[in-house]
């Protein structure tokens, strides 16, 4: 039997070449001649400075800024570190876990001690890690319920924060596609802005 | 109200109806017609075909066939491996990540020869460019070629009349390659980017709050993973990461081009057969089998977790929220676009995944473990869904002229005992190996301390990982601690089973039948193309995989779901 040696030497190397140096090193060409902002990972910058990506979402912990969805990521060492842009992943916890209602009823009670006088249900997605962590929004709804503790620890009208929350607020894509959801460090950089009353 | 309905069924039309152009392209370039790409790919095709010293015409017997392919596997095997041991010393790798360790690297090297893309490694982690790039996705595009290579072996075994050749393994490797994924995945590649996903060469970044940004170029490899039905992330989290699937167009996109060529290649199929009406039962056969499981999925993610309802927690679709099964998803997609892809990712043996399946409702997370032990052959992974559909169809035409005392015969060559072993063989390797797996998983402590849920989860999590394992899938309920001895080695051989244990088998058929004559219908002959031949099929299929796995299947996520409701 023939021993297809060289052909299979030369396909490998030359397959090789094609679609694993002249393809990969041809499209990083072209996104960065016609997408660099979306290739280089959509950078939000001020004053020079990389604050962050408008794709990944950043830990936020004082009353001041709204809260972006619970983050399962750890650092190199295996300790949690919430938003590490450097190594994705989710909890993998079962539905039936007892570890996961264990961590959603603290992250109610600490939803519910920043603002006691919120008396409605908390939207899911404000208490359950997302698969990623690193997901840069919320629901609209989870920005609302929000709204009221934002406001005070800003001294801001609540119904100015509702309205940034409102202009945040970005609906399925072409109508039909995903779910309404607010950008989180959009929507603190933008609150930032804001004087105080 | 939640999204999930419209969007999925904008998804099957889409499907559907892209199916019949990209299926009828698919088979003028395995039949050597000239495409609209000729003028640029033709004069490189042939400079390739005249390095390797090979013509076009020459035509393969089964076993030369199989050793060809078998051959390049090995090689692309050694290459990641070397890769992965080596780069800390190669360019290309500006993070200087560490050599990969042994065990590791085998099963890395392993899943991506296998179209499996098992990842027990973590890209952002673990892995330099040049290894993603030279190492990974080659084996991405190399992989999903030999499936389509396989098939068309196997398709000539059927149309050929008293004949030995197959067609040449090179020919419709390279054809595939440059015809089929390359143009592909660099329109899609270039898509993504538009929408978000990044492709650099950057170090990773450091924002001024202390932030580490992983960088890469994952578009170009997101393509081709999604192509060609191999799944592998660039980034641990796999498409879940916004740095590789960003938008929710981005996502349906992705979506779509997981089950695009599988499903085209039942129209490629028809085509070449002659006779379009065998190509449509085949996939409507699937489509049935997919709606059916996606509806499962999907109202199971939607309806939410029983568990957190008492906790006070709103999961109630509405438009200012998602509501459903949100642990381990992504807000952007909702349980709508994350069952849709769960579904689509393991009818598929794609096995990337844009939400946690771990935490998936137990009956959402029963659909994608149960699709990939059908087999996958709904719709299944590039040529390997479509060659193991045929199978099936294979053993529903036995059973059928069993009914009536007849020798079998499908599109004219008769199916005797011969093809019946190859076909069981083709069948039931994959079933064999993820039971038998699970059943010395549960006996050695080391494999159980790798489960992360207690309870029934648990052992759903290791039945999981040998079902993806052995159907070359790759996704995985993640929580298990997969990067062990134990599961590097043992799921690097039932990913080998999986692979070889049935390309080698449907070879073989393919060998018996090109050999033999045409038998012309008759009275006794059952057509192939009918609902009653759907139904038939559908019904071999499911029996198949009901007996086989229902037992396992009751102990871990049927359990679960009992259990459910009663926890407070």
């Amino acid at each position: 039997m023939n021993l297809q040696l060289r052909p299979a030497l030369v396909a490998f190397i030359a397959l090789s070449a094609i679609t694993g140096l002249a393809y990969p090193l041809g499209v990083t060409g072209l996104a960065q001649a016609a997408f660099p902002h979306q290739a280089g990972g959509s950078l939000i910058r001020r004053d020079g400075q990389v604050i962050g990506s408008e794709w990944i979402g950043q830990s936020f912990t004082a009353p001041r800024d709204f809260w972006g969805r619970p983050s399962a990521t750890v650092d190199a060492q295996g300790r949690p570190l919430p938003y590490n842009g450097a190594n994705s992943g989710g909890s993998n916890l079962a539905p039936s876990s007892p570890d996961l209602r264990k961590v959603v009823q603290d992250r109610i009670a600490a939803l519910r001690a920043a603002d006691p006088d919120a008396a409605n249900p908390i939207p899911v997605d404000l208490v359950t890690a997302s698969g990623s962590g690193l997901d840069p929004h919320i629901s609209p709804a989870s920005a609302s319920y929000q709204a009221h503790r934002v406001a005070k620890a800003r001294g801001l009208d609540e119904a100015k924060v509702r309205e940034l929350i409102a202009a945040h607020t970005e609906g399925p894509q072409l109508g039909m596609l995903g779910e309404a959801r607010v950008n989180v460090l959009k929507l603190n950089l933008a609150l930032d802005e804001v004087p105080a009353k | 109200m939640s999204h999930a309905w419209s969007q999925n069924l904008l998804y099957l039309a889409l499907l559907l109806s892209l199916a019949y152009p990209v299926g009828t392209y698919m088979a003028r370039v395995l039949e050597g017609e000239r495409t609209f790409l000729h003028p640029i790919l033709r004069p490189l095709e042939r400079g390739l075909y005249r390095l390797m010293g090979i013509h076009e015409g020459e035509d393969m017997g089964w076993k030369a066939y199989a050793w060809s392919i078998t051959l390049i596997k090995l090689l692309g095997l050694a290459a990641v491996f070397l890769l992965m041991k080596t780069q800390a010393a190669l360019p290309l790798n500006p993070e200087h990540q560490a050599d990969v360790a042994t065990g590791l690297s085998i099963n890395t090297a392993v899943s991506f020869i296998t179209n499996t893309n098992w990842q027990a490694y973590s890209g952002e982690t673990t892995l330099s460019y040049l290894t993603q790039m030279l190492g990974l996705t080659v084996q991405n595009f190399i992989s999903a070629a030999t499936g389509i290579a396989v098939l068309a072996a196997l398709i000539r075994g059927i149309t050929r009349r008293s004949a030995t050749g197959l067609g040449n393994a090179w020919v419709d490797l390279v054809r595939s390659t440059l015809y089929i994924f390359l143009p592909l995945s660099f329109v899609l590649a270039l898509f993504l980017v538009s929408q978000g996903v990044i492709q650099n060469l950057s170090s990773y970044l450091h924002t001024s709050g202390g932030q580490v940004l992983a960088m890469g170029p994952a578009a170009s490899q997101a393509a081709i993973k999604m192509l060609g039905t191999n799944g592998g992330g660039f980034f641990g989290a796999n498409a879940a990461h916004p740095f590789e699937n960003s938008s929710p167009l981005s996502n349906f996109i992705q979506i779509l081009s997981i089950l695009l060529i599988p499903a085209a290649l039942c129209v490629t199929f028809g085509h070449m057969v002659k006779d379009r009406r065998q190509g449509w039962a085949l996939l409507a056969a699937m489509t049935v089998m997919f709606v059916g499981a996606l509806a499962v999925c999907t109202q199971a993610e939607v309806n939410g977790n029983p568990a957190l309802d008492r906790l006070g927690v709103n999961q109630v679709a509405s438009v200012d929220q998602p509501g459903g099964n949100m642990e381990g998803k992504e807000l952007r997609f909702g349980p709508g676009g994350s069952a849709l892809w769960a579904t689509a990712t393991t009818a598929a043996s794609s096995g990337s995944v844009n939400a946690m399946h771990d935490s998936f409702t137990p009956l959402g997370g029963l659909v994608p473990m149960w699709l990939m032990q059908l087999g996958e052959v709904v719709f299944g992974g590039v040529g390997s869904g479509l060659y193991g559909m045929l199978m099936f169809a294979l053993v529903a035409v036995f059973i059928g002229g069993l009914m009536v005392g007849r020798t079998p015969e499908y599109l004219g060559k008769k199916v005797e005992a011969f093809e019946m072993k190859m076909a069981s063989i083709a069948i039931l390797l994959p079933c064999a190996a993820a039971l038998i797996g699970t059943a010395i998983s549960v006996l050695v402590p080391a494999a159980v301390a790798s489960v992360s849920n207690p309870g029934p989860h648990g052992f759903s999590q290791i039945l999981y990982a040998w079902s993806s394992a052995s159907n070359n899938n790759g996704s995985a309920f993640a929580g298990l601690n997969a990067n062990t001895p134990f599961y590097n080695d043992g799921l690097a051989v039932a990913m080998l089973l999986g692979r070889f244990g049935v390309i080698w088998p449907v070879l073989a058929v393919a060998g018996s039948l090109v050999k033999k004559k045409h038998t012309p219908e008759g009275l006794g002959t059952l057509p192939t193309h009918t609902p009653l031949f759907v139904g038939v099929l559908i019904g071999v299929v499911l029996l198949v995989g009901a007996l086989t796995f229902i037992p396992a299947l009751a102990l871990g996520p049927v359990a679960e779901h009992l259990t459910l409701r009663s926890i407070r």
